[in-house]
């Protein structure tokens, strides 16, 4: 298992004892009846093999990017344990990354995963060049060798098709297709072991939708790492994952292969969001 | 050796969206297909014969009933509870499916869609390119349509490509929902005669024929379904 995330819960408030209880796909709520606080993610259970791509699903406020967050630890859990391959202590045994120190989440978010955001600002500093952007990550990565991070950031604005004359540019000079692009670059640079991707294609008009969907589909199946994928778009989970889970109010409420979910899905809220595609 | 194994299957869909009403796919399947043997389902429109193939495939889940199957290493699984994970590696390296549709990315060439079955398991670019070249060929896919995409063909050679993309890199078990539905009898009995030869490489296959007797030719076993309900 290269991802392997145990009862995680994520609570925005006060986090009372009956907030996991009362709330959840059961109840068609998010929101704690006793005191008030938001569950975001309700005792989630995910595994994720090498290779795989899993999708996530479900509509909006359900928890899909929030626990996407909580894996890249751009917010915390409250509760659980996640475990990522390679990531171990100093006896040697793996560690759950809730109780990582600074040094150590600076090297699970630079050198095993890498997040595309929906919106290239999240991902991209536009204080630096599309060049400097991949640097940072591959520094940060421990690479400090200036030819060969050139090298690397030549490498992958090449594969993702962004004029390498443009190597310099500012990431405001780009279109939104191209800044979308700079960031998959970025986040390929430092060879990360998971890639995590939140709505990476929404705004983006067809052609180039297609286009960067192409582009992430060849560059899994070329470097093989792993993927989790979260969409409201069916269409574009169908195309990149092989497993997908369904969320709601918090909660994974499905599990299959991601023909099965699309084909015979069996909650009947999944059954409704299939069926509600035009 | 026995390749495949399925004991008293049944699928029920129960639809939510509609009522929670149940609708019987199939009831009470029992079937064995070892190495190199051909088993064809046969019966009227509606008696479950795509959704019995879609179950084998774990595209659909087992209400009820179990789905053995033999690796090569001697071990079993059984597909319809295995994990996702499981299943992927079974459907990568052991069991392959070939459905009525082509279902590919609009923007690569009919040659790569081919030739990509081959890189998957080793094969040189140049050397899986050629046998694709080849395999197209032989099911009369015109060469200039070569480095088209395959969805801009017609039903019949979106077909053809499909079955060369099915059985180029034959798996251990092939399901083969309606392969040769809308091609002619030449171009039939071309993809039967491909489909002979997997049988003495040791391929077991389940299928859908309409072509009765494209069926007759191929079946070692044909397994008569009733219209269920």
């Amino acid at each position: 298992m290269i991802l392997d995330m145990r009862s995680v819960s994520k609570v925005f408030g006060k986090f009372c004892p009956n907030c996991l209880e009362t709330t959840g796909a059961n109840f068609n709520s998010s929101i704690c009846p006793t005191c008030k606080s938001v569950v975001g993610v309700n005792d989630v259970n995910l595994t994720l093999a090498n290779g795989e791509v899993l999708g996530i699903v479900g509509e909006s406020g359900s928890g899909k990017s929030t626990l996407l967050q909580l894996i890249y630890q751009d917010q915390k859990a409250s509760l659980g344990e996640i475990f990522v391959k390679d990531f171990v202590g100093v006896d040697g045994e793996r560690k759950n990354i809730l109780d990582a120190n600074l040094n150590e989440l600076s090297h699970l978010r630079n050198s095993l995963m890498s997040m595309i955001y929906q919106n290239p600002r999240l991902g991209l500093n536009y204080n630096f060049s599309a060049g400097g952007n991949i640097a940072e990550k591959v520094i940060m990565s421990g690479n400090k060798k200036y030819d060969k991070i050139r090298n690397r950031a030549l490498f992958f604005l090449e594969k993702t098709e962004i004029p390498t004359s443009r190597i310099d540019d500012y990431p405001e000079y780009f279109s939104g297709g191209q800044q979308q692009r700079i960031q998959i670059s970025k986040a390929l640079s430092s060879n990360p072991k998971i890639l995590l991707l939140d709505e990476p294609t929404t705004g983006l008009d067809l052609s180039v939708q297609a286009k960067i969907l192409d582009l992430i589909k060849e560059l899994q199946h070329e470097i093989g790492f792993s993927m989790i994928v979260v969409s409201h778009d069916l269409g574009v989970i169908k195309h990149l994952t092989d497993i997908t889970v369904v969320m709601k109010n918090g909660q994974i409420v499905e599990r299959g292969l991601t023909d099965q979910i699309l084909e015979d899905p069996q909650h009947p809220y999944t059954q409704l969001l299939v069926s509600s595609v035009l | 050796m026995i390749r495949l194994e399925v004991k008293n299957l049944n699928k029920t869909f129960k639809v939510h969206t509609q009522g929670s009403i149940e609708v019987k796919g199939f009831e009470n399947i029992n079937l064995t297909v070892k190495q190199g043997e051909f088993l064809s389902l046969f019966g009227p429109s509606g008696a479950g014969k795509s959704s019995i193939l879609k179950t084998l495939f774990r595209t659909y889940t087992t209400t009820q009933g179990n789905i053995i199957f033999h690796r090569d290493n001697g071990s079993k699984v059984d597909i319809s509870t295995a994990c996702e994970s499981d299943i992927l590696q079974l459907r990568k390296h052991e069991i392959g499916y070939v459905s009525q549709f082509l279902q590919i990315l609009p923007r690569i060439s009919a040659v790569d869609v081919v030739a990509e079955q081959l890189i998957c398991k080793g094969e040189s670019e140049e050397i899986s390119k050629n046998k694709a070249k080849e395999m197209l060929d032989y099911l009369s896919i015109r060469e200039e349509l070569f480095d088209l995409s395959p969805l801009t063909f017609s039903g019949g050679e979106q077909q053809r490509v499909n079955i060369a993309k099915g059985i180029i890199a034959p798996k251990s078990l092939l399901l083969l929902d309606e392969p040769t539905a809308s091609l002619d009898k030449t171009n039939t009995m071309k993809v039967v005669e491909k489909l002979k030869i997997l049988k003495t490489q040791g391929v077991a296959m389940v299928g859908i024929f309409h072509d009765l007797e494209a069926m007759e030719s191929i079946s070692d076993h044909i397994y008569k379904l009733e219209r269920v309900g």
